[in-house]
C-alpha cells in the first residue's frame, strides 16, 4: 500500500527513521518545488540517492572526495566515458588509484553529504516505492540512517522550539503599540522586512509565508526575531478560547465496573 | 431506577471519518450540528462537525452507551474538553490516506490522554482505498508505542467499527482488572 504524501506534513528524517525502523527496501521518490530526488535503501540502510535529472557518477564522487588529483579525473572521464559505475570502479581499484574500502567509504560520505541537503527540503511530494532496487550498474553503499536521523531530528526539534513560541501560523500579527526596543537601532534583515511589510491583523502568519515564499521554518524564525525585538505582536484571530494544556478532568472510575465493561462488550458483539 | 449512561469519545483531524463511524453503529440517527464549509482548505467536504455528534446504543433497561464525535478542526478544541469530561475511553480516528492530518491526529490524541490517562486505541480509517498508508507506518508517523492498538478501519462498514470497539472495550477491561 501507498506510503505517500507531502513533505509540508511528513519531513525526511520521520520517512528515514520509518525506513531504518521498519528495515524497508525500496525507492523513495521525492518531487520538490526546485528539484526532485531519487532515494533508494535495503533493509533499511542508504544505497544510492540522485538529486536532479543528472545522477552523479562514482567518478566524480571519488574526484570530489579528493582521492584523484583533477588532472587524473580529466582523463579517466574521457577514458571511462559511457562506462558505468561497476566498470569504472573495478578500472579504479585494478588501476591501483583506490582501494575496494575507498571506493565504499567515498560513496558513505558522498551520499551522506547529498542526504544532508534533502534533510532541509520542508516541500514537495513523495512516494515509496517498496522493493524497488537501485539500477544494476551502480554500486550499492550502505550507509546506516541513524546519525542522519539524529542530525535530521536536531533540525525538527529547531522547528519543536520555534512552535512552542509560535504555536500556530494562523495567528497574526500587529505591530507593538510600545516597542520593546528602540525602533531606531533595529537593523532588519531582508527577509524580515519581507515579513513586516505584510504586518496587518487581517494576513494570517501561513499567508505571510506563502506570499513571501518562505517555509514554516524560515517564516518561524522570522516572526520570532520581531517578537524578541519587540517590534510586534502574536494577535489570535477571531479570539476563540482554547484548552488549557495540562489541564485534568474528571477521569471515569473504573473500579470494580468489570460487569458493566461486560455488558458493553457483549451488547456490541451482537450489532 | 436511573438510567446510566457511559461514554465513549471518538475523536481525530477534521474529515477523518468520526462522524461515519458513530452513524456506523448507532441506534439512532446520528444527532449531528453540522455547518456549510467555508474555509477554502476545508472545502474536501460540504459541511463539517461544528459542535459535536451525538450516537447511543442501548445495552439494556439500567445501561445506555454515547458516542460523541468531537469537531475536527483546531478552533474548535475549547469543546473537546468538555466532551472528554468522565469518558470511559477514547477513538482517535486518522485518515489513512492523508498523511497530512498524522501530526494533527498526535497532538489531538496527546491533548485528549493529558485530560485523563483513559484507555484510549487509535483506529487507521479508509483502509479500503488505494492510497491508505499500511497500519504499521502509521503507527511509527504517529510515535506509538506497541503497547498501544492501532487497528485497520472503515467506518462505513458496521463490522469494522464494532472491531474497533471492541478492542477499545477490551483495552477499558485490562484498565478495570488494574484497579482492582
Amino acid at each position: 500500500m501507498a506510503l505517500k504524501g507531502n513533505l509540508r506534513d511528513f519531513s525526511v528524517t520521520q520517512i528515514l527513521n520509518l525506513v531504518n525502523i521498519a528495515k524497508k527496501s525500496g525507492t523513495l521518490y521525492i518531487e520538490g518545488p526546485r528539484d526532485e530526488a531519487r532515494v533508494n535503501f535495503r533493509n533499511g540502510q542508504l544505497c544510492n540517492i540522485q538529486i536532479g535529472q543528472q545522477e552523479k557518477s562514482l567518478l566524480q564522487r571519488v574526484a570530489e572526495e579528493k582521492k584523484i588529483s583533477p588532472s587524473q579525473y580529466k582523463l579517466l572521464s574521457e577514458r571511462l566515458a559511457g562506462r558505468s559505475d561497476k566498470e569504472t570502479g573495478l578500472y579504479l581499484v585494478n588501476g591501483g588509484y583506490v582501494n575496494q574500502d575507498e571506493i565504499f567509504e567515498v560513496l558513505a560520505k558522498s551520499l551522506t553529504s547529498e542526504m544532508r541537503s534533502l534533510l532541509t527540503w520542508g516541500d514537495g511530494f513523495f512516494h515509496f516505492e517498496a522493493g524497488e532496487m537501485i539500477p544494476p550498474d551502480r554500486i550499492p553503499a550502505r550507509v546506516e540512517l541513524e546519525s542522519l536521523i539524529v542530525e535530521g531530528a536536531r533540525k525538527l526539534h529547531e522547528l519543536e522550539d520555534l512552535k512552542a513560541e509560535i504555536p500556530s501560523l494562523e495567528m497574526a500579527l500587529k505591530f507593538s503599540e510600545r516597542p520593546g526596543t528602540n525602533i531606531r537601532n533595529v537593523n532588519l534583515s531582508e527577509k524580515e522586512w519581507q515579513v513586516v511589510n505584510y504586518v496587518d491583523p487581517k494576513n494570517s502568519i501561513q499567508q505571510i509565508a506563502d506570499i513571501t515564499n518562505m517555509d514554516s521554518i524560515e517564516i518561524r524564525r522570522v516572526v520570532y526575531a520581531l517578537l524578541q525585538a519587540g517590534l510586534v505582536e502574536l494577535i489570535r484571530p477571531g479570539g476563540a478560547p482554547v484548552a488549557m494544556p495540562g489541564k485534568q478532568i474528571q477521569p471515569f472510575d473504573y473500579k470494580g465496573q468489570r460487569g458493566l465493561v461486560n455488558r458493553l462488550i457483549e451488547r456490541i458483539r451482537s450489532i | 431506577m436511573q438510567t446510566q449512561t457511559v461514554k465513549i469519545v471518538v475523536t481525530g483531524p477534521f474529515n477523518s471519518g468520526k462522524t461515519a463511524l458513530i452513524r456506523s453503529v448507532s441506534e439512532i440517527d446520528v444527532v449531528s450540528t453540522e455547518k456549510k464549509i467555508t474555509a477554502e482548505a476545508e472545502k474536501i467536504k460540504d459541511s463539517t462537525t461544528v459542535a459535536m455528534d451525538f450516537g447511543r446504543i442501548t445495552v439494556d433497561e439500567d445501561l445506555v452507551l454515547f458516542l460523541f464525535g468531537t469537531p475536527g478542526q483546531k478552533r474548535f478544541d475549547f469543546m473537546w474538553e468538555i466532551l472528554s469530561e468522565g469518558m470511559l475511553g477514547f477513538i482517535v480516528i486518522v485518515d489513512s490516506t492523508r498523511p497530512e492530518t498524522f501530526k494533527e491526529a498526535r497532538n489531538i490524541l496527546e491533548t485528549f490522554h493529558a485530560y485523563a490517562p483513559t484507555p484510549y486505541i487509535v483506529a487507521a480509517n479508509k483502509q479500503d482505498l488505494p492510497d491508505a498508508w499500511e497500519v504499521e507506518d502509521i503507527r511509527l508517523a504517529l510515535r506509538l508505542d506497541e503497547g498501544i492498538k492501532v487497528l485497520p478501519c472503515i467506518a462505513k462498514d458496521k463490522n469494522s467499527v464494532k472491531t474497533v470497539l471492541l478492542e477499545l472495550l477490551y483495552a477499558i477491561l485490562e484498565e478495570v482488572d488494574k484497579k482492582k
